[in-house]
């Protein structure tokens, strides 16, 4: 180890192998686990924190935003706990499996364990890892081997999160809500490992929510390993709204067998700084994956969107939508890359991704790429930035509607397009909820 | 008896073109007006200053409706005390249900004159039977506004606004264009329906073919940003044998 940390440049760095030593002893797993934490480590040392030459992260520059390392959080005491009942509410009208930690742990008093459906099985990472549970030995950093910095992170310093089971052929009728609950009076960094398998012609629907109730400059690493086996079917909700100050960092890693049916929706309102970078694998024929997303941002928010979909094999279908609401000077950042390998032909993608500017300072990037090297496929992908459409506006007013309300129509009307798609009713109404109460908020 | 719309030596530029040009024009309750006029005349650019579109610079004169100075208003204020623009081009917005219009306008409306908001199902109804009047099918009510709608479906849509909103001035601009003649009496009826004593009519066309259904009691010609004739619905027969010729040349 040591050896490494003098390649370590910046202070932030300096202090995350500071860390990583001190926790090392006590961090969940051992034998082969430690070994692999310890190789995570050296392989994020040797490259440090991505900055704004690194391509992938050019708009994310995490070694200048990441000026210092917070401490790991502690486990929640009963006060944590008690602050954290209310999280999590958007979904407070859907009948959920909840599933909650709070500052990064699983708190098992405030989470549905009780009549399990067969085929379900839940465990908290920290427990599986210490146990060396063969599924999470088995999957660990296997499902979509990428080489990136905050997944090594996380790979080294993650504590806790969901292990998550669905057996062949099982269909989970209640969605399972992993809430994620940042309550801690002191900014602490967190370090969330979840891991997701679905075995063939299981359905499940995951919905996670990442909500801080504090305004200190906490920081979020969560990574979730998602593995869709043939014919299975997931509904992935990702709804970021944290503290106001808080950084968050969250990487999806998927890989889906064939015909998988794979619908992802991440809504992004709260954090200043998010980024939300998914990799996923199209490797069996005849999958469809529709990949979505919403950002509602103002003030200084910054939200990076950063996905790779690799088709590896042909015949599948994917589409990328995102919508971002720009607002103040917020910055929103989309870096898209669609991968076509050599046989995956007949491969149908399409990615689109589109800003609203409701301020002269607000800011869009769109990064869309095509890396194609099969002959026989149909993509494409498209980037539009704008400001509301005065026509439509003058439109609506000449009927009555007043400027403000005729603003928030269009806008509702934005990305509404997004979240209509979203199969579950009650999932569904709570974004278009929390959609209304960004809008309200605006004034 | 003060006039519904009494408009005073308007002129209007946009873009810092001069469109209009003194016009004048008076609107009693009860009256359909049409103006007529060659292509650039101003036509368009009169409906967009009565609606209040942005971009459209008065630069002198006056409108008032009802004896009230209009041009201070606020597109949606003009719609609450009952201007209504048909749109020539009516705006397709993806993503808004065209009850939800429906209903936001006329709640908006409502509110505005201190009215209290009518329920969804009372107004679901209202709207159910005038769109069985304009053959809408109800199926287009939940589609996103004018979306993938032909441009026949559009102008039923404008009128079955106009209908649901009750107007007591409206303003259809060159609601004929887009129309077979079939949509065109479907539109030009439904638009009788709501003549009464109480409600004007301002009927913008190049064409006399709308005037044939939607018959005036007072014809205008437009040209070059002024109305240069006024008569009764003869005068529009007259345009269509003589065309707009010698009004462009008298205005020039």
């Amino acid at each position: 180890m040591n050896a490494n940390v003098r390649l370590m440049k910046t202070s932030a760095e300096s202090l995350l192998a500071d860390i990583f030593s001190a926790a090392r002893p006590t961090l969940p797993g051992n034998g082969n686990i430690a070994a692999w934490r310890d190789a995570a480590f050296e392989r994020f040392a040797l490259v440090g924190l991505p900055h704004r030459r690194v391509e992938e992260w050019k708009y994310t520059d995490l070694r200048a935003l990441l000026r210092d390392v917070k401490p790991l959080a502690s486990p929640p005491n009963a006060d944590a706990k008690a602050r954290a009942a209310g999280a999590g509410r958007l979904f407070g009208k859907v009948e959920c499996r909840r599933l909650v930690f709070v500052d990064g742990t699983f708190v098992a008093g405030l989470s549905d364990l009780a009549d399990l459906d067969p085929g379900l099985t839940v465990r908290s990472m920290a427990e599986a890892l210490a146990a060396g549970d063969p599924l999470v030995v088995s999957h660990l950093g296997k499902v979509v081997p990428v080489r990136d910095a905050a997944v090594e992170m996380n790979s080294a310093l993650m504590g806790d999160g969901a292990v998550i089971h669905v057996a062949a052929g099982i269909a989970i009728d209640r969605p399972l809500h992993l809430v994620f609950a940042t309550v801690g009076e002191k900014a602490t960094a967190m370090f969330m490992r979840s891991l997701v398998v679905v075995e063939k012609s299981a359905r499940v629907m995951l919905v996670e929510s990442h909500d801080g109730a504090v305004d200190t400059d906490y920081q979020v690493n969560a990574a979730l390993e998602l593995v869709i086996d043939d014919d299975a079917c997931v509904d992935h909700v990702k709804v970021t709204d944290e503290g106001a100050a808080a950084l968050h960092v969250a990487s999806l890693l998927a890989t889906l067998g064939a015909r998988a049916r794979f619908n992802d929706c991440s809504f992004t309102t709260g954090g200043s700084v998010v980024r939300n970078q998914m990799f996923l694998r199209l490797a069996g024929e005849g999958i469809v994956a529709d990949i979505r997303g919403v950002n509602l941002l103002a003030g200084h928010q910054h939200v990076d969107t950063t996905l790779i979909a690799d088709h590896v094999v042909g015949g599948c279908q994917s589409r990328e939508r995102f919508k971002s609401v720009l607002d103040g000077e917020a910055h929103g950042v989309f870096q898209g890359k669609i991968i076509v390998q050599p046989n995956a032909q007949k491969t149908d993608a399409k990615m689109m991704s589109q800003a609203l500017l409701l301020s002269e300072r607000a800011e869009a990037v769109h990064k869309p790429e095509l890396e194609i090297f099969a002959d026989d496929v149909q993509c494409g992908h498209g980037a539009t930035t704008g400001a509301l459409d005065g026509e439509l506006k003058f439109y609506l007013m000449a009927r009555g509607i007043p400027a403000k309300e005729a603003e928030t129509l269009l806008i509702q009307a934005f990305v509404g397009e997004t979240l209509e798609t979203i199969a579950h009713e009650g999932v569904k109404d709570a974004l278009s909820d929390a959609a209304g109460a960004w809008l309200r908020a605006r004034g | 008896m003060t006039p519904l719309l009494e408009i005073k030596n308007l002129h209007v530029e946009v873009g810092g073109r001069k469109i209009l040009n003194g016009l004048d024009l008076v609107v009693d309750k009860g009256g359909v007006h049409a103006i007529m006029g060659p292509n650039g005349a101003g036509k368009s650019t009169l409906s967009y200053v009565l609606a209040g579109k942005p971009g459209y610079d008065v630069t002198g004169g006056e409108v008032l409706f009802d004896g009230e100075n209009m041009l201070e208003m606020e597109p949606d204020e003009r719609a609450a005390r009952g201007l209504f623009l048909a749109f020539q081009y009516p705006m397709e917005i993806p993503g808004v249900a065209t009850l939800t219009f429906l209903r936001t306008a006329f709640n908006a409306q409502r509110k505005k004159r201190g009215q209290e908001e009518m329920s969804v199902p009372d107004l679901m109804k209202r709207v159910r039977d005038i769109a069985a009047k304009l053959e809408i099918n109800p199926d287009m009510l939940r589609r996103p506004l004018n979306v993938g709608f032909s441009g026949g479906e559009k102008k039923r849509n404008e009128t079955l606004q106009m209908a649901l909103l009750e107007p007591r001035l409206c303003v259809l601009d060159e609601t004929d264009s887009g129309l077979d003649i079939d949509a065109l009496k479907v539109v030009s009826d439904g638009v009788n329906r709501l003549r009464s004593p109480e409600r004007a009519f301002v009927v913008i066309t190049h064409y006399q073919r709308l005037l044939n259904h939607i018959v005036p009691d007072v014809v205008h010609v437009l040209s070059a940003g002024r109305v240069v004739r006024t008569g009764g619905k003869e005068l529009a027969l007259e345009l269509e044998a003589t065309g707009y010729a010698q009004y462009q040349s008298e205005a020039a």
